[in-house]
């Protein structure tokens, strides 16, 4: 029993440890998203912890005349200007430092237990709405910057990302009961080069379509991401559809076509209804695809500035904003936010959606 | 759809008024349907009004317009002759997704292949000119060496990892919370991913206040800081396949640990009676039952790291070594206009992807069989 409990005691401390390596990336970007730029660039976000830290409890003004060139002296010790930059600790834990170098100030601090608690939400109004906003640089300069325009970005998201994800559907929902419920000459071989086409790479389709939305013009359109992310859906999501809704009993149609209903009205009346559960699973899994994609959307949506979709926006602030951390992970943060809570919410779906695509296909 | 049914018109004694509008709306609803997109098509094109009432519309378009389509055929063909609609009538249910798929994904994957032996015009024939630069030009080979490392590294660890954490979560006291963790960066987007690692990776030169988290360790253990992705070769490339087992390693997990539940208990607590060891439990019985899954878990993810791209584009642009076929194969194409060798490149990906997907079709059918 021991030995069981010990085993309980291990497993649990080795999961933890996992767990902790796995959430600290996410946490780290949040709450530096929360910070404003100076306090990101001077010290690690963990700071927020309790730590240990010099803490200035007074200040001594030096001399105006005072030569920084020699050994200066501070009440009963000699520093000099080198020691003084670095920090020099004195007997009983006190540092001596330069306050300010220019108006010969120099601080005392003593170490204290403290947490950076210093949070702010401009970031994400600097990067939605693209306000100006200033910053004090190492020089003590105030710059003035602009943000990003996110917000429009991820308006342009939701514009690619929904009929993505419901133009699959609805087409995989339509061919899924016409290779499960109607008789066609070749049914059998069409459907398994449906499913067949799941093998080919984005890549290699890419560069065709690409051409062809040039010559009819619609290439920077909306509809052209949909009918590319439409067809790179298909095949899973027809076959998806297709094992759910195959096995729908018989006994439903039948007591149907007898009252004398169409097609069309049992699939929109009947099947489309009772496929709902199916059709989440698999959507969850599309829309987060679709909503995370960026190939495909630099391809057909690269040469247009104001279609930009968020993950574009957010690789351009990588090149562009590269060391400018209270924008890039306020930003990362609101490309996150959708995706991350439909996870949460959803999450049974969306592992159903997963086990039903991948392990049978 | 529209040439086959003007071929197939109905001979039967249908009266003219109903042969009058039933011609009418063949002609017209594939008409209204390509009329009305084009002109959605042109009004994003030209319009200025208020992003968010845009987004409103694009939004109603695509989802409702495509259901109206369907709708719109089924009221076409509702007008012809019994005979004549019992025919068509699965054409307008499989129709639409085949001819998607045909233009989208067959022809598309054709014309690769023929580009592929075409020189960068697509019009002098090169023969295997392309693939033999794929495979002796330097920057080339760089690039598929790394893939293959993408692959033997980033796959395996994702599959040992997902399949540790799996039984490791099965059997604590906290397992919807862990996987619930674990399986999060699933939801997050490379590109989103690329910011949170540039982040732990940071770098600061020696001695000065590091915000990245990994130099943060390593200087406060007394050790060097270093520009992990870029200039730390050739391990950089590591580094970045870190950020891929990261975010996939919950996929294979979520996926183990189903299949584990499903493992029967019975099996396992007689071993235990006859005195067998937890480790010996795993790979005895665990792993045998599990083996299916494994190979379709390994299989999903060597396929998608063969074809990986956000990572590498994000995180390096493809330099210091750390170019990949999916970054190399865009550049050719997309930057240098080199369409025959990207195109030699990205029927690379879908050889190495047909035996991977041929395996796991062939262990599903052998498990079948018994």
């Amino acid at each position: 029993m021991n030995k069981k409990k010990r085993g309980k005691w291990i497993v649990n401390t080795v999961l933890f440890v996992i767990c902790l390596i796995w959430v600290l990336p996410t946490a780290g970007l949040l709450v530096s998203s929360f910070k404003s730029a100076g306090d990101i660039n001077e010290s690690g976000w963990w700071k927020i912890f309790p730590h240990r830290e010099w803490i200035t409890q007074e200040t001594v003004s030096l001399p105006e005349d005072t030569n920084v060139d020699e050994p200066i002296q501070i009440g009963s010790v000699i520093l000099t200007d080198e020691e003084l930059r670095e920090g020099a600790v004195q007997e009983g834990g006190k540092r001596l430092i330069w306050g300010n170098r220019l108006t010969k100030e120099v601080a005392i601090q003593e170490k204290n237990w403290v947490m950076n608690l210093n949070f702010t939400a401009d970031n994400y109004k600097f990067v939605l709405m693209g306000s100006t906003y200033e910053i004090v640089d190492e020089n003590g300069f105030k710059k003035k910057m602009q943000g990003d325009h996110l917000f429009r970005a991820f308006l342009n998201s939701i514009a690619v990302t929904v009929p993505s994800t419901l133009i699959p559907l609805t087409v995989a929902t339509f061919s899924a009961y016409g290779f499960a419920w109607m008789r066609f000459p070749g049914k059998r071989m069409l459907f398994f080069t449906v499913v067949g086409l799941l093998v080919i790479p984005i890549q290699v389709a890419l560069v065709p379509i690409y051409k062809d939305f040039i010559s009819i013009g619609i290439n920077g359109s909306y509809l052209s991401v949909w009918l590319a992310h439409t067809a790179f859906g298909l095949p899973l999501t027809t076959y998806f559809m297709h094992n759910y809704i195959s096995q729908i009993p018989k006994d439903i149609f039948e007591s149907a076509f007898m009252d004398g209903a169409s097609h069309f009205k049992i699939f929109s009346r009947l099947i489309l209804p009772l496929s709902i559960p199916a059709i989440a699973s698999i959507g969850i899994f599309q829309f987060i695809w679709v909503w995370n994609d960026y190939l495909i959307s630099l391809v057909f949506l690269g040469g247009i500035p104001e279609a930009k979709v968020l993950t574009m926006k957010l690789a351009d602030m990588i090149g562009t904003r590269g060391d400018q951390w209270h924008l890039l992970t306020s930003g990362a943060f609101i490309s996150l936010i959708l995706p991350l809570t439909i996870f949460f919410l959803l999450q049974r779906y969306f592992v159903k959606g997963m086990l039903g695509g991948s392990v049978k296909g | 759809m529209r040439t086959q049914l003007n071929h197939e018109k109905s001979p039967s004694r249908t009266s003219g008024k109903t042969m009058f509008s039933a011609i009418l709306l063949t002609v017209l609803i594939p008409f209204l349907i390509l009329y009305g997109n084009w002109l959605l098509v042109d009004f994003f094109r030209d319009t200025s009004l208020n992003p968010i009432f845009l987004t409103l519309i694009a939004v109603v378009w695509g989802s409702i317009g495509f259901f109206a389509i369907y709708a719109g055929l089924n009221w076409m063909i509702s007008s012809y002759p019994e005979r004549l609609k019992k025919t068509i009538q699965p054409w307008v249910f499989v129709g639409p997704a085949l001819l998607l798929l045909i233009w989208l994904l067959l022809a598309p994957a054709i014309r690769t292949l023929w580009l592929s032996f075409h020189d960068p015009q697509g019009e002098v024939l090169v023969g295997l000119e392309n693939y033999i630069t794929i495979f002796t030009d330097r920057s080339m080979l760089l690039s598929i060496i790394n893939t293959l490392l993408w692959v033997l590294f980033g796959a395996t660890s994702c599959v040992v990892l997902g399949l540790l954490v799996a039984i490791l979560a099965d059997r604590s006291s906290f397992e919807r919370t862990a996987k619930a963790i674990i399986f999060m960066p699933i939801a997050i987007s490379f590109v989103g991913a690329g910011v949170i690692w540039k982040f732990i990776y940071a770098y600061r030169p020696p001695g000065e206040e590091q915000i990245g988290l990994l130099n943060a360790i390593v200087q406060f253990f007394g050790g060097e800081p270093q520009a992990w992705t870029t200039l730390f070769q050739p391990w950089n490339t590591f580094f970045l396949i870190i950020i891929l087992i990261w975010m996939q390693t919950g996929f294979a997990m979520v996926l183990f640990s189903a299949a584990i539940k499903g493992v029967p208990e019975e099996i396992m607590e007689a071993a235990r009676i006859d005195g067998a060891s937890e480790v010996r439990i795993f790979f005895s019985i665990i792993i045998p039952y599990i083996k299916n899954t494994i190979i379709a878990v390994t299989t999903t993810i060597v396929i998608f790291t063969l074809k990986i791209f956000d990572i590498v584009m994000v995180m390096t642009g493809g330099k210091y070594g750390t170019e990949v076929i999916a970054t190399k194969f865009y550049k050719e194409y997309f930057l240098y206009h080199n369409t025959g060798t990207g195109s030699a490149l990205a029927i690379l990906l879908l050889i190495a992807v047909i035996p991977v997907i041929l395996m796991n079709v062939f262990s599903v059918k052998k498990e079948e069989g018994f």
